[in-house]
């Protein structure tokens, strides 16, 4: 079974056996425009909830997407490194930024479901 | 971006809105930043077919009178006299520093009839200094209420064409009035071929969606704009030229003419004298930032040693380019193309080797 998280700051967090899939949002992209460069964290880093764990660059500004919650970078999307438009054409798919390891994955509780999420934005 | 109830707003809003812009603010007015293309799709298409850009924010001034060419001449490093009807040339405000204070086409349009385009964010001081300068002599000052479109790229001599706005004879850096308070020059700022076309704000629309049912059309917002602009290696003041900066160390001494150098009246002449004299202490130059990270303004630019030998001014990626570019100031021993500098981004050292002028070739259509 894995539960799918959203934030305030339109990323996404998918969790399966205590590991996170985090990506940004099909909103978020929209927002940033064209990514060109999308700095990835070490594998085996250890982050507390709210670091900055990636740094997405469009042409024209560089965006913070942080760690929703402690743990441990299990894996870094290696392909955004040359091709990071991924993350335009498949936020939530493909696009997808780092895993994590989490330490307490309690910390997520609160956080918006789809539904929720989408009508945050609507 | 603070107050957004005091921004300006473009005579053909409603058009950008129709066409899905994402607005922001720059230069006190709310500009469309991209399309729904996206800024990579939209610099692209200005390079192969024709991109359409909202540049009514930048200011038209008209100076008429006996004294028309004397007061440019005493305002800009600039012979007015020497301009031939209908030619342009880039050229600058300077203060008595010669620092820069805001960079502008000059187009002479009559024996004493001229017209200057000017930045958005500069056009309030510009007037403010201009007509002071004015007062001295006999001539009008007129800042104009006009939309202005720039069309760029290959395809634009032929939409114009087919949208009844015959500008071929024109050559890169020469202008007309085709139209009853209409006026055309064949410029821009992409680097591309193009024009920018000032046109009386009631006809405005009616022009532009002519422009637009041409497929080969597609609006630009300033995203693109400065991509373009940045690859094509112009700069823009408030980024690469300011106060702080003079036309020899911002390496646009070509557009002061020789004769002027030594023996200019214009308003700086003396001080400019003085710096080409000693010799610039730094210089404008490119950079092309190693791998695919972009390094932004506001960098600084940094020897092996880690010693700081100059800064960013304007930063981003050339999607045509294919990489990253930029344009900076470094001392002026290290401004040789070639010349490796480093910089720091969230603490990562990055290497940037100083580059050559443009990024990518310009195309302008020379006479």
């Amino acid at each position: 079974m894995s539960q799918t998280y959203f934030t305030e700051d339109h990323e996404w967090i998918k969790v399966e056996n205590g590991v996170a899939t985090v990506g940004i949002t099909d909103h978020a992209q929209e927002q940033l425009g064209d990514l060109v460069f999308v700095e990835l964290p070490e594998t085996g880093a250890t982050l507390s909830k709210g670091d900055t764990a990636v740094v997405v660059e469009s042409v024209k500004a560089a965006s913070d997407v942080y760690a929703p919650a402690d743990g441990e970078i299990s894996e870094v999307n290696e392909a955004l490194a040359s091709d990071p438009a991924l993350v335009n054409s498949a936020p939530t798919g493909d696009g997808w930024l780092w895993k994590m390891k989490l330490s307490d994955e309690s910390q997520l509780e609160g956080l918006m479901d789809e539904a929720a999420y989408k009508a945050s934005i609507a | 971006m603070s107050n957004t109830e005091s921004l300006k707003h473009l005579p053909l809003e409603a058009l950008h809105e129709d066409a899905g812009a994402r607005f922001g603010a720059f230069a006190g007015w709310r500009m469309p930043l991209t399309y729904p293309a996206g800024v990579m799709k939209e610099h692209i298409h200005t390079r192969e077919s024709a991109g359409l850009f909202d540049i009514s924010h930048m200011q038209l001034f008209e100076v008429e009178g006996a004294d028309a060419a004397a007061f440019l001449s005493r305002a800009c490093p600039l012979d007015a006299t020497a301009l031939r009807e209908g030619q342009s040339k880039y050229t600058v405000l300077l203060n008595e520093n010669a620092g820069i204070i805001d960079d502008l086409i000059v187009t002479r349009l009559g024996e004493n009839r001229y017209m200057i385009v000017a930045n958005a964010g500069n056009a309030a001081k510009d007037e403010v200094h201009l007509r002071a300068i004015a007062a001295d002599f006999d001539i009008s000052f007129t800042a104009l209420e006009r939309v202005l479109l720039a069309l760029q790229g290959p395809d634009a001599e032929a939409i114009l064409i087919a949208a009844g706005l015959d500008l071929s004879d024109l050559v890169f850096m020469t202008g007309t009035e085709p139209h009853e308070g209409w006026f055309a020059t064949r410029s821009g700022y992409t680097g591309e071929d193009g024009f920018e076309v000032a046109l009386p704000v009631d006809q405005a629309e009616r022009f532009a969606r002519k422009l637009l049912d041409d497929e080969r059309v597609q609006w630009v917002g300033l995203a693109a704009r400065d991509s373009l602009r940045l690859e094509a290696g112009l700069c823009l003041h408030g980024q690469d030229l300011d106060e702080t900066t003079d036309p020899a160390n911002a390496a646009i001494l070509w557009a002061v003419p020789k004769a002027l150098r030594s023996e200019g009246r214009f308003i700086g002449a003396e001080a400019l004298q003085k710096i080409i004299a000693d010799g610039a202490k730094e210089k404008r130059v490119g950079l092309k930032p190693e791998g695919r990270q972009p390094v932004r303004a506001g960098a600084p630019l940094i020897n092996e040693a880690g010693e700081k030998v100059g800064r960013v001014t304007s930063g981003g990626f050339g999607p045509s380019a294919g990489h990253p570019v930029a344009m900076g100031y470094v001392a002026k021993a290290l401004s040789e193309p070639g010349t490796r500098l480093f910089t720091e981004v969230r603490g990562n050292r990055i290497a940037l080797d100083v580059h050559t002028l443009p990024f990518t070739p310009q195309r302008y259509k020379k006479g």
